[in-house]
């Protein structure tokens, strides 16, 4: 095989690696924020994450018949999502994490990972009452189709990134367009506003934020809030760009995303979209390690094949915690005696 | 001394009531009939129950009251085996048709055996359900390891595959029915581009990078519905059309369902038939709507087919017997030996393990979500 054939393999392999990645990116920021303000790993996340995809998959079906626009369903379907999940992750927060606010750390943790499973059977069960099981998103016309492909007003631009290998479909770039949005309005909202200047002091010290005036429950329901909605949106743009999603569906990509988090340094927003991304792109590679063995004739190489993907994650992971434990953007705390 | 007078008095009410009645021959049913899988289970049952009607007044004329009774093994094997001693205590039961699952068959027959309760399966395909040689374990579906050479045969026979791309979910079904089907490809000089098991779920996309890459004929993918319809509807938004191929683990109307746009050009072989599939079944499926206000499935018909082995076999037994109702164990040899017709799926007889000699896979296809039988492959277990 030569250049000019694996050229554009790898290129695909990359691309697709860093879709995925934008996916679990936002995930992984409902993990990192949370974990940020409470030091707590809200472990119910995949299920707030799931919620979201099951409300994109409810609108989605409701809207399928009307001939709305396909961007404007995706929209609604995206706010829905949203408003739904960050309710659900205050929720949580408030039955769930307040009331042991002051125990042992351990003891939230086994709560979140109890809500997770409790959320998972009720999903299983409002969806199991009408008969489903795998959700299946019906999309809109085209979104299917190749970005840039036949019959639109950019094939010259579609055919130039195909040459390279660059073979993106309009959903890939939606999911693109719109995770780097939501990375743009948190990032304003925690560095720009007085509001997140409050969850950023609460997130510094609570006690001595309280003094200050600022009320840290309030922060931390909000923190919660944000950190819901963008569940909410990682859960749409999932099933936008793997197509089904059922109760269950979470526990994978949530696992993944959390090591995203804490490769990057967990509790920084723009370490758990390095990690989203680093993550997505070495599966991507470790899954197509076996064609490169093949073609180098290293033997030992060529078994290593899909099966991997994830083992590869968490090897890569667990270098990165022994040579740098924060994480790669993560600062160390100091601890003031 | 009172007792002892009440139970003479019962004893002697018990041989005048043998003498006038006649006395009443039970076959048993078990199959999940609640939880998860209870729809196929009931469809067993009501199959047989249907050849039990038919069989009943044939019984009647030689004396024998014939029943069908319902035993629930919730697709469970301890609940199976349960279910499967109450039916070894029951010395009227002379024969069981059962059951779905072959992690219930294989210790449900177990429990039989030493009571030599003959054991028909309408459904289990794993080879150890009766690898084993039982006494008393037959079935009348193929076998796992006929699956696999089987698909192979179709890829290359009917889809003229020369090169040929191996997907397997990595669990013991889908990794043992690819190694089967990779087995029979080498034995064909087929090209085989990739093999390689994934757990994967939803984001298949570094495998179907690898797919174009390689360009194979045909893609052969052993694992369950719900991940292969996520895999197919993902390479077909990917532009690639190459057809998709895999076990009877594909056999669910979901596939369609998850695949969406993408479920054409799939092909999956299967035991169990569609009932369009079978010449017979016509009236049997009128018949099975009109009684049980039901569509009838494969599984009704394999079911029918199996009670008709067991009632054959205890005709063929009550008549060797000297016209008297037959033991359990005259039974149990009398369905291993015999050849039983009239059946649904063509005539049944068993090897000496209890294979069917002669057993048909089906190979469905999808097009637009559609499902459709495209061929029938004659199998034979190993050993005849």
């Amino acid at each position: 095989m030569d250049l000019a054939t694996l050229l554009p393999f790898l290129v695909n392999v990359i691309a697709g690696g860093l879709v995925l990645g934008f996916v679990y990116a936002i995930i992984a920021l409902g993990y990192t924020m949370v974990y940020g303000v409470l030091q707590l790993i809200n472990f119910a996340h995949s299920e707030v994450f799931v919620t979201g995809a099951v409300v994109g998959f409810e609108v989605f079906r409701v809207l399928t018949p009307s001939p709305m626009n396909g961007y404007l369903k995706l929209l609604i379907a995206l706010l829905a999502a949203m408003v739904i999940s960050g309710l659900l992750n205050v929720l949580i927060e408030r039955l769930a994490y307040r009331p042991l606010r002051n125990a042992p750390k351990l003891v939230p943790l086994i709560t979140a990972i109890g809500v997770s499973l409790v959320l998972q059977d009720v999903l299983r069960l409002i969806e199991g009452f009408q008969g489903r099981f795998d959700l299946t998103y019906t999309l809109p016309e085209g979104f299917s189709g190749k970005f840039c492909g036949e019959g639109s007003s950019c094939v010259a631009l579609g055919n130039a990134l195909r040459t390279i290998g660059l073979d993106l479909q309009l959903k890939d770039v939606i999911l693109i367009v719109v995770s780097l949005l939501s990375l743009a309005v948190l990032n304003y909202l925690v560095n720009r506003t007085r509001l997140g200047k409050a969850i950023r002091a609460v997130a510094q010290d609570r006690v001595t934020a309280g003094l200050m005036g600022i009320d840290s429950n309030r922060m931390i329901s909000a923190t919660f809030l944000i950190g819901g909605a963008l569940g909410g949106i990682s859960g749409v743009l999932f099933g936008l760009k793997f197509g089904t999603v059922n109760a269950y569906s979470g526990f994978d990509p949530g696992i993944i995303a959390f090591t995203a988090a804490v490769l990057g340094g967990i509790g920084s927003i723009p370490g758990a979209v390095l990690g989203g991304l680093t993550l997505g792109v070495i599966q991507n590679l470790i899954g197509v390690t076996n064609i490169f063995g093949g073609l180098l004739g290293i033997a030992n190489l060529e078994s290593i094949d899909a099966s991997y993907q994830r083992i590869g994650a968490f090897i890569v992971l667990v270098l990165i915690l022994i040579f740098k434990p924060t994480g790669l953007l993560g600062k160390s705390n100091v601890e003031k005696v | 001394m009172k007792s002892t007078a009440l139970s003479l008095s019962v004893l002697a009410a018990l041989a005048l009531g043998s003498a006038s009645a006649q006395t009443t021959v039970k076959i048993a049913t078990l199959s999940p009939l609640s939880g998860g899988q209870s729809d196929l289970g009931t469809q067993i049952r009501n199959g047989a129950q249907l050849a039990v009607n038919e069989y009943k007044a044939q019984f009647q004329k030689l004396g024998m009251n014939l029943q069908l009774v319902a035993y629930d093994d919730q697709a469970d094997p301890a609940t199976g085996t349960a279910q499967a001693r109450k039916i070894a205590a029951d010395r009227s039961i002379l024969a069981v048709v059962g059951t779905l699952n072959s992690g219930v068959a294989i210790p449900s027959s177990q429990a039989l055996v030493s009571s030599r309760v003959a054991m028909v399966s309408p459904a289990n395909t794993a080879n150890n359900v009766t690898d084993r040689a039982l006494s008393n374990m037959n079935r009348i579906v193929a076998r796992d390891d006929a699956q696999g050479p089987a698909g192979a045969n179709f890829l290359t026979d009917n889809l003229k595959a020369k090169r040929v791309y191996l997907l397997n979910d990595k669990t013991a079904y889908g990794e043992g029915l690819t190694k089967e089907v990779e087995k029979a490809l080498k034995a064909k000089s087929v090209q085989v581009v990739g093999n390689e098991g994934t757990e994967e779920k939803s984001d298949f996309s570094s495998i179907i990078a690898k797919i174009r890459l390689q360009r194979p004929d045909a893609i052969y993918f052993g694992g369950i519905y719900n991940q292969i319809g996520v895999f197919i509807k993902q390479l077909r938004e990917a532009g690639i059309t190459t057809p998709v191929m895999g076990g009877d683990g594909m056999d669910s109307s979901e596939l369609a369902t998850i695949a969406g746009r993408g479920a054409t050009n799939i092909y999956f072989t299967t035991v169990a038939a569609p009932i369009d599939a079978l010449p017979a079944a016509k009236t049997f499926a009128a018949n099975f709507q009109k009684t049980f206000k039901d569509q009838a499935q494969g599984f009704a018909a394999f079911g029918y087919d199996a009670a008709k082995v067991v009632l054959q076999g205890i005709l063929a037994a009550h008549k060797a017997n000297g016209n008297k109702v037959p033991s359990r164990t005259q039974v149990e040899s009398a369905i291993r030996k015999g050849t039983f017709t009239g059946l649904l799926s063509g005539n049944v007889s068993f090897n000496s393990v209890g294979d069917r000699r002669s057993a048909t896979l089906y190979v469905m296809n999808v097009q637009g979500g559609k499902y459709q039988l495209s061929a029938r492959l004659p199998v034979r277990p190993a050993r005849q």
